[in-house]
């Protein structure tokens, strides 16, 4: 994507990571992602479990296990996440300039302590704030997330999913971060949970934040997002505008028409086969074993054009006028 | 028929998930059942998949009274249930290869001499790779740990099906593969289905009928008159550690 964007929030251009293992293998479990996000914007990325994309996220917060190796740059603001240090990252980087909304928060929050000390902890390391101030900050805090203050002194295991959701969403809203990274912030909810929980992120967006919601929730992902990236085998295979993936031109990649395809308010087939290991990746076209398009051409690998990474993409006359973002 | 009637079950007597609950569902039927997080139709699930015992009603197995619960249940009955969970992490051992899972409850009722005939055919059957059989959970993704925990479910060809928010955790594709696979099976063996979620869009389009939780019941604490937010253990991710203590037993 060339658009020019009024410098973006975050940069990531041809992010790979790969993971280390025994005997000198790779796990290669994203390769060559490139995607802008800009302020007041939301990109999807979504993709089925071990697609790469949480690993995505962890490498966007500085948080991959030893073994793996990075590649790429991705910046936010002047910082390049990829070659920081632990020390940028710890004090710069996580709750200052990425907000992380977890994909389990009951997981995520520490489970002996209630949600108001963990919020006024969180508000002491990033913004300083001390008794006595820190009761009433960590009420507004809560309030900023919806999360009814009545409720500050319960224990995580004494919220409900969606409770919970909230009270992690506030702690990562504390630090006015400019990117909200949302890591399957919604699994395990139901649809009206997982509504509301998007409708509370997008707006925690506004106008000046960005945020990356990393989801398998098609709908949600339609209900909220400006742009869609559609993550297959490490790779972005797809990035379009959400009106134009779900709308009437729909999908271009094969791979994403198929998942939209498997929907059950659609056509509700599953895509044949299985996706590729990730530690044996074929040398060309990583969908190409299920692809029905599938030829010679795709015996090496896609480059991305107007946001496709396919030798044969649907074509799409709408697609000239090039996504706006 | 499967039949629940005027069940009162929950995890506390003196407040019950649900008072007074009737389902029936007939061989081969197909029944959804919607209902929010938190509403109790997990709870439900275990009672007709004969994993939790109600606190008073009882189960009907094609007219015959359920004689006993979880691995009290006699074989007969026990077996004649498959029952698919929502998060396959917890309702997998860790140890077993998935071959070794899928095998499982053939071992466990003395028929593991057909357990390689079986794993592979219904490898085939819910699309799992032989190259995935010799892994273990921590090696595959959710999607295949599902399958492989599908393919359990179906091993003993069960009579009843109960799937409880089996496809929660899922990508699109991987969903409708596994509703193809259940749906394949039941075809071929005439076996009924109970499938619990919330997910509107998706049992109306799986099941032939759907029954919204509010409509099976009358008192109780249903989250009828909750508020969605403020109940105390509503979490699907923390229902009473349905899986993980339950799973040995459905075989």
């Amino acid at each position: 994507m060339t658009e020019p964007l009024s410098s973006p929030v975050l940069s990531v251009r041809d992010l790979s990571v790969r993971f280390r293992m025994r005997g000198d293998t790779f796990v290669s479990a994203v390769t060559d992602a490139s995607f802008d996000l800009a302020a007041g914007e939301c990109l999807a990325l979504v993709g089925e479990s071990g697609c790469g994309k949480s690993v995505l996220a962890s490498a966007l917060l500085g948080l991959l296990p030893r073994n793996a190796e990075t590649a790429g740059s991705a910046f936010i603001g002047d910082v390049d996440l990829m070659t920081a240090d632990e020390r940028t990252l710890a004090r710069t980087v996580r709750g200052r300039r990425v907000g992380l909304v977890p994909q389990s928060p009951a997981a995520h929050l520490t489970p002996v302590r209630t949600v108001r000390a963990q919020l006024e902890e969180t508000l002491r390391e990033l913004a300083g704030v001390r008794r006595p101030q820190s009761r009433k900050a960590a009420e507004a805090a809560a309030e900023r997330a919806a999360f009814p203050a009545g409720h500050l002194d319960r224990y995580p295991h004494e919220l409900s999913g969606g409770l919970a959701q909230r009270a992690a969403t506030a702690l990562a809203l504390i630090g006015d971060a400019p990117l909200l990274l949302a890591d399957e912030p919604t699994t395990g909810l139901d649809r009206d949970l997982v509504d509301r929980t998007v409708d509370e992120l997008r707006r925690h967006v506004g106008d000046d934040r960005a945020l990356l919601l990393i989801t398998h929730d098609l709908a949600a992902a339609q209900r909220i997002a400006d742009r869609v990236a559609v993550m297959y085998a490490g790779r972005i295979v797809e990035l379009a505008d959400a009106d134009d993936f779900f709308g009437a031109r729909g999908p271009r990649h094969p791979y994403a028409r198929g998942l939209l395809n498997a929907l059950p308010e659609r056509e509700f087939t599953p895509i044949p086969g299985m996706p590729p290991e990730l530690s044996a990746l074929p040398r060309g076209c990583a969908f190409a074993a299920r692809c029905p398009a599938a030829d010679e051409a795709c015996e090496t690998v896609p480059k991305t054009v107007d946001g496709v990474a396919c030798h044969h993409p649907r074509p799409a006359a709408a697609v000239l006028e090039a996504p706006h973002a | 028929m499967l039949e629940l009637r005027s069940v009162t079950a929950g995890y506390d007597r003196r407040a019950p998930v649900m008072r007074g609950v009737d389902l029936a569902l007939a061989p081969g039927a197909s029944v959804g059942l919607l209902g929010p997080s938190g509403c109790g139709k997990s709870t439900l699930a275990r009672v007709a998949a004969l994993l939790h015992k109600p606190d008073a009603g009882r189960v009907l197995i094609d007219g015959e009274p359920a004689r006993g619960w979880r691995h009290r249940a006699p074989r007969a009955q026990r077996t004649a249930f498959g029952v698919v969970f929502q998060q396959p992490r917890l309702s997998a051992d860790p140890r077993l290869t998935l071959t070794n899972l899928i095998a499982e409850p053939l071992r466990a009722t003395g028929r593991g001499a057909e357990a390689a005939g079986r794993v592979s055919e219904l490898a085939a059957t819910v699309g799992l790779g032989a190259d995935l059989l010799g892994r273990r959970p921590h090696e595959v993704s959710d999607g295949q740990l599902q399958r492989a925990c599908l393919a359990r479910a179906l091993v003993l060809r069960p009579r009843w099906l109960i799937c409880d928010e089996m496809t929660a955790m899922l990508d699109a594709s991987t969903t409708a593969a596994l509703v193809h696979a259940v749906e394949e099976y039941r075809r071929e063996s005439g076996a009924g289905l109970l499938a619990v979620g919330h997910d509107r869009v998706l049992l109306e389009r799986w099941c032939e009928r759907t029954v919204h939780w509010g409509e099976l019941v009358t008192g109780g604490t249903g989250t009828a008159e909750r508020e969605p937010d403020t109940e105390l253990e509503p979490d699907t991710e923390h229902g009473p550690d349905t899986d993980r203590e339950a799973q040995p037993e459905v075989a």
